[in-house]
């Protein structure tokens, strides 16, 4: 059998001060991040801000500079230009934000197209794609949002209580919660936007982070059944060290498959899967570090 | 043992051979097959979101509470009259909110007549208002002092006319966009008040979004020329003044007149003016009474539209005629005058022509427009994704590669480290993947570009469930258990907890498919599908190959 990593032994529950130390910086950011997405200053998709978002491509290369400029001329200032790998053929491809709340009867996709044709006139302008978001909706989608996250941990939170036992059920959910925080304040710190996209892959990290934990947590429950003459610690390291081999080997599986996403999948899928890579790296040290420290702390009574 | 394996390995095999007969038309080999496999097989494949094929995704407001409104308007308009016949006078009408409306009186002689003319006006306003109810009033005490009955309209009938409004313009929208002709469009209602309307592959998005957007509000009016303004009003009002103009003459204007404009495009010059009519409030026709509107085309080439009343309109448009020749009829659509023709003779056959330098094109969705109604009320756009061709194929390109790349990935790894054992994972994996497709193409779930990131996930998880299996049957192993019951024990032990995995995935994938829209609601779905049928290849797929392999011969050792 080829086999990565052999019988180890570590001990991970005499290193879980320093993870505290870590796991408290993770959550901190996290909440850094919430706390600016509620006050407006993060950046926020279109989805949820409201606003217009076009992707437009020139057939010949296009200096940034200029479109800026031809954008303020125009009144959108406030315009955001990327420019982005071009899909197809050569040129120029361009994303174009505006966060404003116009109306939509403005038709401000079609003055941004027409502002940018004008400034370059001999390079055909093809408008891949655009999305109008009017405020309502933006609104609307920041709120169910919350909610659906909220009702996602909820829900998960119960089903763990009920599979296992309720301090068990609590350590999942407070390790899920770190990190889904953790991957949030990355991605915060790291600047990215914050779409629906981006929601997604949190939820689902959660989902997969959560996981981990029951894998962990099931073979904890089975040591401590058999071995009762242990110490918690003892029994936990075991655990973590047996369930090691399995916890590594599909985290690298998962990673390889999420790679491939993150460099050949795509504009859009690219921040999502960054988002997932981070979620599978954080959920993995999670499981070791903190929700097994968690559940160590609550020595009393620990019934199986 | 053996007829159970051949039972195991037959309903594999069976779902196989479904899932490609149900994927195969999305691929190209679908052309080649024989007619008889067209006709009687799923036709449909594989459904691809907005995201993949390019369209539009449109979310539209209806203003329901203008229609409400409009019944304030139209007692404000006709209780002029109303009161005329009925003989009571005294009274001015004051709009005093978008859904209110006052009644002032004054006090007459006596205190009997006063009376009289309170029970008068309440009456009317029950018999011919019902709509409206009579939440005030005030009673003159002494003589000469005004009285006032303040009118509403009744909350239920506020709220059955705005949920009719938007019923109505949902499928006026959707005889619009029938006539328009895109393959399998959507269109459903939101919330209360609001429509989503998707149209994939659409090459036209600006002429689609205008012709669904228009309130289509046809009435034919007559013009006031004999109102004294009519004489003072310029001829020609340059684009941009109309407000201005419109202001300046209100107060010269009686009750029931209104300012509208016809628009004009200077053949030379290119420059736009608007000519300023004064027509009557209440049109004497209304685009409800259609029955018929074509595009013909003129002696010069001109495109104009042919329309035709109904029985009822017919008379009415008889009658018009008749008492109005030499007057001017102005054809009035959403309060923007298209044309104002002298009435030169009376018109009995109850057809009209409407011209208005159109394109033929412009014709052409006028006639939709007319045929499929007005709107009840004016709808706003609120929100409004549209995605070119290029991208859509640029993205399938993309997601593509990356699957197959993280898959192939995967698949090289499992073989590697687990040998045998791996190879028969990836042969579940690829189960997976072709079970997934072949579940999409069934149940017409659509495929989005997040899907397709979904599809990647599962692939990582379906991963998950073997690897679980397959560490648990290594460590039986080490402990020296014969291979058999290292097989067995593998599976039972990790049984439990691959049924939890799958079940928080299953929470989250609910979650999303109820929060998300269009690309995230694929996601969600593809996730939901993909863990599902893991569950079946993991527990059932991969236990029927190791069955098959261990029963042939005693084993010694195993490959994992």
């Amino acid at each position: 059998m080829l086999e990565l990593l052999g019988k180890t032994k570590i001990d991970f529950m005499a290193k879980r001060y320093v993870a505290f130390a870590v796991s408290g910086l993770l959550i901190l950011s996290g909440f850094l991040a919430l706390v600016q997405i509620s006050r407006g200053h993060a950046k926020l998709g279109i989805d949820f801000s409201g606003g217009t978002a076009l992707q437009v491509r020139f057939a010949q290369p296009v200096p940034l500079a200029e479109a800026r400029d031809a954008l303020a001329k125009g009144g959108f200032a406030d315009a955001e230009l990327q420019e982005i790998t071009a899909t197809s053929g050569g040129g120029t491809a361009l994303l174009v934000r505006v966060k404003r709340q116009t109306s939509i009867e403005e038709k401000a996709a079609e003055r941004i197209g027409a502002l940018l044709q004008q400034r370059f006139p001999g390079n055909a302008l093809t408008v891949e794609s655009s999305t109008e978001v009017g405020p309502t909706i933006g609104r609307k989608l920041r709120d169910d949002t919350v909610l659906a996250t909220t009702i996602a941990l909820v829900g998960i939170m119960i089903y763990v209580a009920l599979r296992f036992e309720f301090r068990f059920g609590v350590a999942a959910a407070v390790a899920t919660v770190h990190d889904v925080l953790a991957v949030l304040g990355i991605l915060y710190l790291l600047d990215k936007e914050f779409t629906l996209l981006i929601v997604t892959a949190l939820m689902t990290l959660a989902g997969y982070s959560l996981t981990d934990k029951v894998v962990v947590f099931d073979r904890i429950r089975e040591n401590l059944r058999r071995r009762r003459q242990e110490s918690i610690t003892e029994t936990i390291n075991a655990s973590v060290n047996q369930v090691l081999s399995r916890t590594v080997v599909v985290s690298l599986c998962m990673v390889l498959a999420v790679s491939a996403l993150f460099w050949w999948g795509g504009e859009v899928l690219h921040d999502f899967s960054l988002a997932m890579l981070l979620g599978v790296v954080i959920g993995n040290y999670s499981s070791i570090f903190v929700a097994s420290p968690l559940l160590m702390l609550w020595r009393s009574a620990i019934r199986v | 043992m053996k007829r159970r394996i051949g039972i195991r390995l037959a309903i594999i095999a069976a779902t196989i051979v479904v899932s490609i007969i149900l994927c195969l038309p999305s691929t190209p080999l679908y052309s080649s097959m024989p007619d008889w496999w067209k006709h009687y097989l799923p036709s449909q494949g594989v459904t691809l979101g907005l995201d993949l094929l390019g369209g539009m995704h449109v979310v539209l407001h209806v203003e329901s509470e203008k229609a409400v409104e409009g019944i304030v308007d139209r007692t404000l308009a006709t209780i002029p009259s109303a009161l005329v016949n009925k003989k009571l006078a005294g009274v001015t009408t004051k709009r005093t909110g978008p859904l209110e409306l006052e009644l002032d009186f004054t006090g007459q002689e006596t205190d009997e007549a006063t009376g009289k003319l309170k029970d008068g006006l309440l009456k009317l306003m029950d018999d011919s208002y019902p709509t409206l109810n009579n939440t005030d009033r005030e009673i003159p005490k002494t003589k000469g002092q005004p009285g006032r009955l303040v009118y509403r309209v009744r909350e239920s009938d506020a709220a059955r006319i705005k949920e009719s409004a938007v019923s109505q313009a949902l499928e006026t929208i959707r005889s619009r966009v029938d006539q328009f002709g895109v393959a399998e469009p959507l269109i459903q209602r939101q919330e209360a008040d609001q429509i989503l309307i998707q149209l994939p592959g659409i090459k036209d998005p600006q002429r689609a979004l205008d012709l669904i957007g228009k309130t289509a509000q046809l009435e034919f009016t007559l013009v006031s020329e004999d109102s004294p303004a009519w004489s003072k009003l310029p001829a020609f009002v340059p684009a941009g003044q109309e407000e201005e103009i419109a202001k300046e003459f209100a107060p010269q204007l009686k009750p029931d007149e209104e300012l509208l404009y016809e628009r004009e495009t200077v053949k030379d010059t290119g420059e736009v003016r608007k000519r300023p009519y004064i027509v009557k409030r209440i049109p004497a026709l209304t685009g409800d009474m259609l029955t018929d509107a074509r595009v013909s085309i003129g002696q010069l080439n001109e495109s104009f539209v042919s329309i035709t009343f109904n029985s009822a309109g017919a008379e009415l448009f008889k009658k018009v005629t008749t008492e109005n020749v030499k007057k001017r009829l102005a054809i009035v659509l959403d309060k923007a005058v298209y044309s104002a023709p002298v009435i030169q003779e009376p018109i009995n056959n109850g057809r009209a022509q409407i011209s208005g330098s159109f394109t033929t094109q412009q014709a052409n969705d006028l006639a939709i427009v007319l045929r499929a109604g007005a709107l009840p009320a004016p709808v706003t756009i609120i929100q409004n994704v549209t995605v070119g061709p290029t991208l859509g194929r640029d993205s399938i390109a993309a997601g593509i590669k990356a699957a197959l790349v993280g898959a192939g990935l995967v698949l090289l790894f499992m073989l590697v480290y687990y040998r045998l054992s791996g190879l028969i994972a990836d042969v579940a994996l690829l189960l997976n993947v072709v079970l997934l497709v072949g579940a999409l193409a069934m149940f017409g779930a659509t495929l989005t570009l997040p899907g397709i990131a979904g599809i990647i996930l599962t692939i990582g998880m379906s991963v998950d469930s073997n690897i679980l299996i397959f560490e648990r049957i290594r460590e039986e192993l080490r402990q020296q258990r014969p291979v058999r019951l290292a097989i067995d024990a593998g599976y039972d032990k990790a049984w439990v907890t691959i049924i939890d995995s799958h079940v928080t995935a299953l929470i989250t994938a609910g979650v999303l498919f109820m929060l998300g829209t269009g690309p995230i609601k694929g996601f969600a779905v593809t996730l939901s599908l993909g863990v599902s049928i893991n569950l079946f290849t993991s527990i059932v797929g991969t236990r029927v190959i190791f069955d098959w392999i261990s029963g042939r011969r005693k084993l010694n050792t195993l490959s994992i």
